[in-house]
């Protein structure tokens, strides 16, 4: 069939085969760290082709509009990753996601009303005068239903985004919030959509009824969303961020069903697939089934308190101060740093890096603990580390050192808790049992970073603190990380 | 009509089956941004802007318009945003002694 179709379309489809082709390339190479950068360049320019073979297909009509359009979200995009801070990464992740899913609800909103407003134009009626009848005669049953659900998929990105953005950024507390008969109102909250959108598609149809179906529907989904992520402590956000990243795929993909471009079911779909991929990964790190981490409200309860009271049911817990503890980096010949969330609220990347620096010229091997889910999002701590110029190779993952504690003279644990509390490993009763934790009560002395003893994300005490073999530093992790690079050099 | 939607269908299923394998095996130092490029590439929903902000003849300027041009700059955010911030932070994973 190709004799029929006129140049500018053919064009297209080639633009689009071959940015496809450059999609998943460009995905194959991010996932190596050689090719990472230029992956991230191949989507880029992917995006370009596929942008422009667009326009090219739609040839003739007024650009203007759409100029403005593309022209105000670039330069926005542009700034805003351009102010961000290093520490801010994970917020800054999630609000994008949530503009995208905003981008694709609104898509299923436009091209609801371009079908009813070319009829209203072919017809030269006003738009409430025009006999609509449902979407399955306006544009097909298959591209209607689809046309709802990216509506409903991109709405609880959307929220669901924001919600995460502001846990995230601390202008909301980052402790579950659990709404009473919660799983009853999600319930409905996703049926009701759904059968309203198979009542707009294939229902009586007319109007006013489908343009309130597609309201209702968009407002439910946006509750929704806010619904399915307040109950979700700060310590699962990294799970949340990918998950939802995979949703705006999904509400990309129905919007590429809803208006037939095969190039935006490919790329959706891509991005769907991997960000569930990636979801898994980290939820095996916490041993914990997705389910759990959607549903569970994990934390809520023993946060109640445990946060807020200093030495909660803390027995035998032995401190020192930054001379002492400079005395042991002094002599040790191996270190092993464990670097968590703490390390990225206090910025103390720089100062962690001054310090191994100082060590590692003294003769001591120096290397990093990175617990997969360490941070607020999927290789939160690998990000902060490469900042301050430590070399990735140093960045260990938890399987490959987690037997080398035992052969370690000094473990030095900064901002992290959960992810070494070895209650996962021998405590039945806890929370966090069966969560893989790192073994850093087998190195011959442990220094814990920590303002004080209160809990982490989860709010499960932490008997980590309890060992003979353990020390606290009451500090701030980057004064500390400064006070002992003077007292080393002293020493 | 049903030929397109089996079609249709047929890309979908095999673009995610090829999503599946292309993540496998990433080492954790890589779980950033992967998963803000891939954020980047799902603001592809810009296309779907396009097409409902286009105006032509038959689709004169309305609501459609209004949404559209709302989506295609909120898709750019996503991707600009998106590309911008990975390659910010690929440029900190350069090989150093």
């Amino acid at each position: 069939m190709i004799g029929d179709q006129p140049w500018n379309h053919l064009a297209a489809d080639f633009g689009f085969i071959l940015s496809v082709i450059l999609f998943m390339v460009a995905i194959m190479r991010l996932g190596k760290v050689k090719t990472a950068r230029s992956g991230n360049g191949m989507a880029a320019v992917a995006m370009l082709l596929a942008v422009v073979s667009q326009l090219v297909h739609e040839g003739q009509m007024d650009f203007i509009y759409i100029i403005i359009g593309l022209g105000v979200g670039s330069l926005v995009g542009l700034v805003m990753a351009l102010k961000v801070k290093m520490t801010q990464m994970p917020e800054m992740v999630a609000l994008l996601n949530g503009f995208g899913g905003l981008a694709s609800m609104f898509v299923g909103i436009a091209s609801y009303f371009q079908y009813v407003e070319a009829q209203a134009t072919s017809e030269k009626k006003g738009l409430f005068d025009i006999v609509v009848t449902n979407l399955d005669k306006m544009m097909g049953g298959f591209n209607g239903i689809n046309l709802m659900l990216a509506i409903l998929v991109g709405a609880v990105t959307f929220t669901g985004s924001i919600v995460a953005f502001l846990k995230l950024s601390e202008k909301m507390s980052g402790k579950p919030i659990l709404v009473p008969l919660r799983h009853v109102i999600n319930g409905m909250l996703l049926l009701v959509p759904l059968a309203l959108s198979v009542l707009a598609v294939w229902g009586p149809g007319s109007m006013a009824l489908n343009l309130t179906f597609v309201i209702i529907v968009s407002l439910m989904a946006l509750l929704l969303g806010i619904m399915l992520v307040i109950p979700i402590g700060g310590g699962d956000m990294p799970v949340v961020i990918s998950l939802l990243n995979s949703y705006s795929g999904v509400a990309a993909a129905l919007t590429g069903f809803t208006i037939n471009s095969p190039v935006l079911i490919v790329s959706g779909s891509l991005v769907g697939a991997s960000g569930i991929i990636l979801t898994q990964i980290m939820c095996k790190a916490m041993n914990r089934s997705l389910m759990n981490v959607m549903f569970g409200g994990f934390g809520a309860e023993p946060a109640a308190g445990a946060g807020d009271k200093k030495d909660d049911g803390y027995k035998n817990v032995k401190s020192c101060d930054v001379e002492e503890a400079a005395m042991v980096l002094a002599d040790a010949q191996s270190c092993i740093i464990i670097p968590g969330y703490g390390m990225a609220v206090a910025q103390a990347q720089h100062a962690v890096r001054e310090l191994a620096d100082a060590m590692s010229k003294r003769g001591c091997q120096m290397r990093y603990a990175i617990h997969p889910v360490a941070g607020r999002m999927p290789g939160h701590m690998n990000v902060l580390l490469a900042e301050a110029n430590v070399p990735y190779d140093q960045l260990l993952e938890m399987d490959a050192i987690n037997n080398d504690f035992k052969n370690t003279d000094v473990a030095i644990v900064i901002g992290a808790n959960d992810v070494v509390n070895p209650a996962a490993k021998d405590n039945k009763a806890s929370p966090l049992y069966g969560m893989p934790v790192l073994n850093v009560e087998e190195a011959r002395s442990v220094f814990v970073i920590k303002r004080s003893l209160g809990a982490g994300f989860a709010g499960v005490k932490n008997e980590l603190f309890e060992k003979d073999n353990v020390r606290m530093v009451y500090a701030d992790g980057r004064k500390a990380c400064e006070d002992l690079l003077k007292a080393l050099k002293e020493a | 009509m049903t030929g397109i939607i089996i079609l249709e269908l047929y890309v979908f299923v095999l673009a995610c089956f090829a999503g599946f394998q292309l993540i496998s095996k990433v080492p954790p130092t890589l779980h950033t941004p992967l998963m803000s490029g891939s954020n980047a590439i799902s603001g592809i929903t810009v296309l779907g802007a396009l097409w409902v902000t286009k105006v032509t003849p038959e689709a004169p300027f309305g609501t459609s318009t209004v949404f559209g041009m709302l989506a295609c700059a909120l898709a750019m955010i996503n991707v600009v945003g998106g590309f911008v911030v990975t390659e910010k932070m690929m440029g900190m994973f350069k090989k150093k002694t």
